[in-house]
């Protein structure tokens, strides 16, 4: 039922709309989605039945044994729930930053989601890429056109960043389709005919290398990061959401989708390291985003250090580490989403984002103040709140791997209280260094707010549904090491 | 009613969240009654179950409550569950009973600020997280409390926020007890990687069946959960929040060093001592820390100027007899001395907060003095709370307490003279800080006048609280005088009782008259340095080494120029130099590389036929070389 959602996006929004529309749409989807989870909830967490909850083929190019492949498991599950739910506060944080050119600015913003999706579901590779570069281009324009000061220096920069690295993932695709073509005699992109090539070692790795320099551009580990601070400070408010919630996760995604399973044993030799460029993004980030002066920079820095918990997480092969960066997909999606918001709501009534020009203004805005602070505890791991079960499973699981480079990267916990409490004190308390006029948070803002706050709270109080969800995933995943 | 025993976290949760959300619509009234009101029936609530437990102990005397799973990865499934026995019970009766006096007090003291409805609503979510840590049936739920106090004691520290200092005391708070609390996440890895649980009872029987004592590995878990012990309770070497921690009101100080926050660290090595057990090292370290800490506190608090921080010194140095005390195994001694400190520290800090408050935000016990008639009943209160401090015997309940530990110190099997003598010294030198700071608020010309007087919810929790001062001591007496031991039984159940050593009867007795004498020593020298003759304090403060001292005492040791130095300093230079982030350069140069070639390739196209030309026959004798000679 939800096999075709992607395709069923894209279909309806290749035209010019309005703000009211997208709503409704990426609503729908949401409700659709949201209502399928609920009535499959006990096949989707059950461990007997097929891991892939939802399987849709069509015959695209059949000479090249390309097929429109969609499917579905526990995993793109969660992510596509992800998505859609900040699909939805995407386009109402835009409802009043954007003011020129909204129809084509809504059609970006729904491509993207449209492409996030579609990514999150092809199981065939060529569509994959395809996708893949789907959620580039409208990414392109967003920065280009409704971003900031030096919008198109960011935007080159995000678009070189990601294209190339692309462009080397679909040299690696052809490269598996061939070798796979050639022992079997049957040529095919799609991924269960793929999973299972055997490669000469040297072969597997460079192949392996190809998949991952894409996703961990995406991810990004340090020191293929530079795009990021840049596109996320530029990009519009529900850009940022984008990127920090979702974008990144799809090199996440690629990672346990694609080049764990096809190059098991490269991805064994390379897991020691792996688990250190993790370790070194989680510490160089939090460093970085310390040093920061402009907001939307300082948050966008302090994903490179969550997502080095992710890449730490997922080299180290165990249930925990597996359950814990999936957890963390999802919860840094909601809390650094979150702060973009937060710094988005600030932008809008002071127009600049410069740390330094504000203090003391919880009195003046309790409402705001108090959500900033929620998610910048958020942000640091504080008990009760989901990125603390993210980060405390990717750590124990870790642990068991590598006991050294894991009590390392929790040296990341101390750092990441440093920036976080700099986030809301420097912002918040204090004397007051300009006097500025401003209104507390408003109804639509609340609800926005609120919604996020209070999945956050049920993440960290009650995380068990989405690990349940992703437990055959990880299962399977862990059978092909 | 010991089924409701979740009610007695989640009163104060309730509590908290009604104020959050309505504070803002409450009068002050209503707003006292939520915020003490849900404090004091949890507080009632922990009696009622408290008696019930006296009276039928349950199975295998503990009760443990179920509330849902928190989350469940590969068999390692943490519960929100609440165990209670006979040591979480009297750590929730202290937490609740005097935090709900300390609540009280508040509703006065706090009344016309304008955040009063958001300190109470803090308040309430301290004493809620407290609970949660001291009743969790497993150490995950446990390290959520945990961080949950390290939260509100930022939130209120920095509660005048608007003061850079406040703020600046509030996030040094948090981050030097989250480097504890990184070193306890650790331990708590540990844990999982070997037993794949967190539950507490489970871990505790399991531990002595597969490790002997020494093993390596529950070596490293005591010494890493003591690194979470030594920074929530301002331990060396992680003590340097606590005297800063005074930026906050003085109803937050009575509870972050009462009932709630530092003696967290003691409980979590109580409640974790079979580990401590198999790790003999961890054991002397925690006694070393205690001893070591008692001493440098103590010194410490003798050259302060400020009530509070005098005060503040005074707690690390009392948590350090705890730990004295659990590093000798003299296990139920330490918990004993945590109840009667958590009354005498909580009556102390309120009382002090009463003089300030009188006195108009005045802190300098220099400005203060002859506040005796003044203000009758904080004096008497406050001379209670002395007392216990400075363990005057027979009449104070710190003596039955603090001899304790001092019996112990020597005559457990893991005692020393070393131990003892420092536990003795470090007790002259708390009745010299202890009544320094009485003389010279209480005695002597009057320097300040008062501006306020007190009223009965300010007065009233000072005489409970003094009353439990004197008299708290009287359910565990030494051999000599009674030998009660209501409160050592009590806990039999948890803790195993102390391994005697050496020493009798007779050398307790003498150990205890050589106490009690140079507490008095301590007083005469406090009444004749800073009553009778104040001069010649000031003249040793002239000379070269009074001034050095005098500096290295009141900076606390220099720990924080320490720490400034080796670890803030480079890491702010650090992050200034890199801002922009050195690995962007590697960006910009590989941008200007093509920039540079576009500029000379551009060169050659330059419209000039003579030079295309020869372009031309340069290229073609190239090629032709090429296809001639390969």
């Amino acid at each position: 039922m939800l096999g075709g959602a992607a395709a069923w996006i894209a279909d309806r929004f290749n035209r010019h709309f309005a703000r009211n529309i997208s709503l409704i749409a990426v609503l729908v989807a949401f409700v659709i989605a949201i209502a399928y989870t609920a009535a499959n909830y006990v096949q989707i967490t059950s461990s007997n039945t097929s891991l892939w909850l939802v399987d849709y083929k069509l015959s695209w190019i059949p000479s090249f044994g390309i097929s429109f492949h969609l499917a579905m498991d526990g995993l793109s599950l969660i992510m596509v729930l992800l998505t859609l739910f900040l699909g939805v506060l995407s386009v109402l944080i835009s409802w009043k930053e954007i003011k020129d050119r909204t129809g084509f600015y809504y059609f970006n913003l729904l491509w993207i989601l449209a492409g996030i999706i579609g990514v999150f579901t092809a199981v065939d590779l060529f569509l994959f890429y395809f996708f893949w570069e789907i959620m580039l281009i409208p990414m392109y324009f967003l920065i280009g056109i409704w971003g900031h000061e030096r919008k198109i220096y960011a935007a080159y920069k995000f678009f070189i960043y990601t294209q190339a690295s692309g462009l080397l993932m679909f040299l690696a695709i052809l490269g598996l389709y061939f070798i796979h073509g050639k022992t079997t005699g049957v040529y095919s992109f799609d991924y269960f005919d793929l999973l299972g090539t055997k490669f000469e070692p040297t072969m597997g790795f460079l192949l392996m290398s190809g998949f991952l320099l894409a996703f961990t551009v995406k991810l990004p580990i340090v020191p293929l990061h530079n795009w990021l601070p840049d596109a996320h400070t530029q990009a519009p408010t529900a850009g940022s959401l984008i990127l920090a919630g979702l974008l990144l996760k799809t090199g996440a995604y690629g990672i346990i989708r694609f080049a764990i399973p096809f190059f098991p044993d490269a991805a064994h030799a390379f897991a020691p390291y792996g688990m250190i460029i993790g370790t070194i993004g989680i510490l160089y980030g939090a460093k970085l985003a310390f040093s920061q002066t402009d907001l939307k920079r300082l948050v966008a820095y302090t994903s490179v250090s969550h997502m080095g918990f992710v890449m730490l997480g997922v080299w180290a092969f165990n249930e925990l580490a597996f359950q814990g960066v999936v957890m963390q997909m999802v919860t840094h999606g909601i809390s650094t989403g979150a702060l973009f918001i937060l710094v988005g709501f600030l932008y809008e009534r002071t127009h600049t984002r410069d740390i330094n020009s504000f203090g003391g203004l919880w009195a003046q805005v309790p409402k705001l103040g108090s959500m900033m602070l929620i998610f910048a505890l958020a942000s640091l791991g504080l008990p009760g709140l989901g990125n603390f079960i993210a980060e405390f499973l990717v750590l124990s699981g870790s642990y068991q791997a590598n006991m050294i480079v894991t009590a390392i990267a929790s040296i990341g916990l101390v750092l990441g209280t440093v920036y976080s409490l700099r986030i809301f004190q420097r912002v918040f308390q204090g004397p007051k260094i300009k006097e500025w006029t401003m209104p507390d948070l408003s109804w639509r803002e609340v609800i926005v707010i609120g919604s996020l706050v209070l999945v956050i709270f049920w993440l960290g109080l009650y995380p068990q549904p989405v690990i349940d969800t992703v437990k055959p995933v990880i299962a399977n995943v862990l059978g092909y090491l | 009613m010991i089924d409701y025993l979740w009610l007695v976290p989640a009163l104060p949760f309730l509590g908290f969240l009604v104020l959050t959300f309505f504070g803002k619509k409450l009068t002050k009234n209503a707003i006292s009654f939520v915020g003490a009101g849900s404090v004091g029936l949890a507080a009632l609530l922990t009696i009622i179950i408290g008696i019930q437990f006296l009276l039928s102990p349950p199975d295998g005397n503990f009760f443990n409550q179920k509330l849902w799973t928190w989350m469940n990865v590969g068999g390692m499934s943490p519960s929100i569950a609440f165990h209670l026995d006979a040591l979480s019970l009297i750590f929730i009766f202290v937490i609740t009973f005097v935090g709900f006096l300390i609540h009280v007090y508040s509703t006065e003291y706090m009344r016309e600020d304008e955040g009063f409805a958001r300190f109470l609503s803090f308040m309430n979510l301290f004493v809620g997280s407290m609970l949660v840590l001291i009743l969790a049936d497993n150490l995950a739920l446990m390290y959520l409390g945990w961080e949950g106090v390290g939260l509100c004691s930022f939130l209120l520290i920095g509660f005048w926020y608007k003061e850079p200092a406040n703020a600046a005391a509030a996030r040094k708070a948090f981050i030097v007890t989250r480097v504890g609390d990184t070193a306890m996440a650790l331990g708590l890895f540990l844990l999982i990687v070997n037993f794949n649980t967190l539950n507490i009872q489970d871990i505790l029987h399991t531990a002595p069946t597969q490790w002997t004592a020494g093993n390596s590995t529950a070596v490293w878990i005591a010494f890493l959960l003591l690194g979470g012990a030594v920074g929530k309770s301002a331990q060396l070497p992680l003590q340097t929040w606590l005297p800063d921690a005074m930026a906050g009101p003085s109803p937050v100080s009575a509870l972050i060093h009462a009932a709630t926050m530092v003696t967290a660290g003691v409980y979590l090595i109580a409640r974790n001592h079979v580990l401590f057990e198999l790790a003999p090292s961890a054991m002397s370290a925690v006694a070393i820390i205690g001893a070591a800490t008692l001493l440098m506190a103590g010194f410490a608090a003798i050259v302060q100027n400020d009530i509070k921080r005098v005060l503040a010194y005074s707690t690390i140095s009392q948590i350090g007899y705890m730990f004295l005390a659990l590093g000798v195994g003299a296990w139920s001694a330490g918990i004993f001395h945590f109840m009667i400190h958590a009354f005498f520290k909580a009556l102390l800090f309120l009382g002090a907060g009463a003089v300030i408050h009188a006195l108009h935000h005045e802190q300098n016990m220099f400005k203060m003095g002859g506040l005796r008639k003044e203000l009758p009943i904080v004096f008497w209160t406050f001379l209670a709370g002395s007392a216990a401090l400075a363990a005057l015997p027979l009449i104070s309940a710190g003596f039955y307490s603090k001899d304790a530990i001092l019996w112990y110190a020597w005559s457990s099997n893991k005692g020393s003279l070393i131990l003892w003598a420092a536990a003795f010294f470090g007790a002259f030198v708390t009745s010299i800080y202890t009544f320094r700071m009485v003389f010279l608020t209480f005695w002597g010309k009057m320097k300040t006048h008062v501006h306020i007087h007190l009223g009965n919810a300010m007065q009233i929790p000072l005489i409970v609280l003094a009353v439990l001062s004197l008299l708290g001591g009287f359910i565990e007496t030494p051999h000599s005088l009674g030998h009660i031991t209501i409160f050592s039984s009590f806990l039999n159940p948890v803790l195993p009782e102390v391994q005697l050593n050496h020493g009798g009867e007779f050398t307790e007795i003498i150990l205890q008259i050589l106490t009690a004498l140079t507490g008095f020593l301590g007083i005469y020298l406090a009444w004749h340095f800073w009553y009778k003759k104040p001069a010649m304090v000031y003249n040793f403060k002239q000379t070269g080494l009074g001034t050095g001292l005098y500096k290295l005492w009141l900076s606390g040791w220099a720990f924080d120029w320490v720490y400034d130095t080796l670890f803030v300093k480079p890491f702010i230079k650090l992050s200034q130099i890199n801002k922009d982030d050195i690995v962007d350069q590697l960006n910009i140069g590989l941008a200007g590389l093509v920039n540079w070639l576009h500029s000379v390739i551009k060169k050659t196209q330059n419209g000039n036929i003579r030079w295309y030309a020869t372009g031309i026959a340069i290229g073609l004798v190239i090629t032709l070389t090429i296809v001639l000679f390969l």
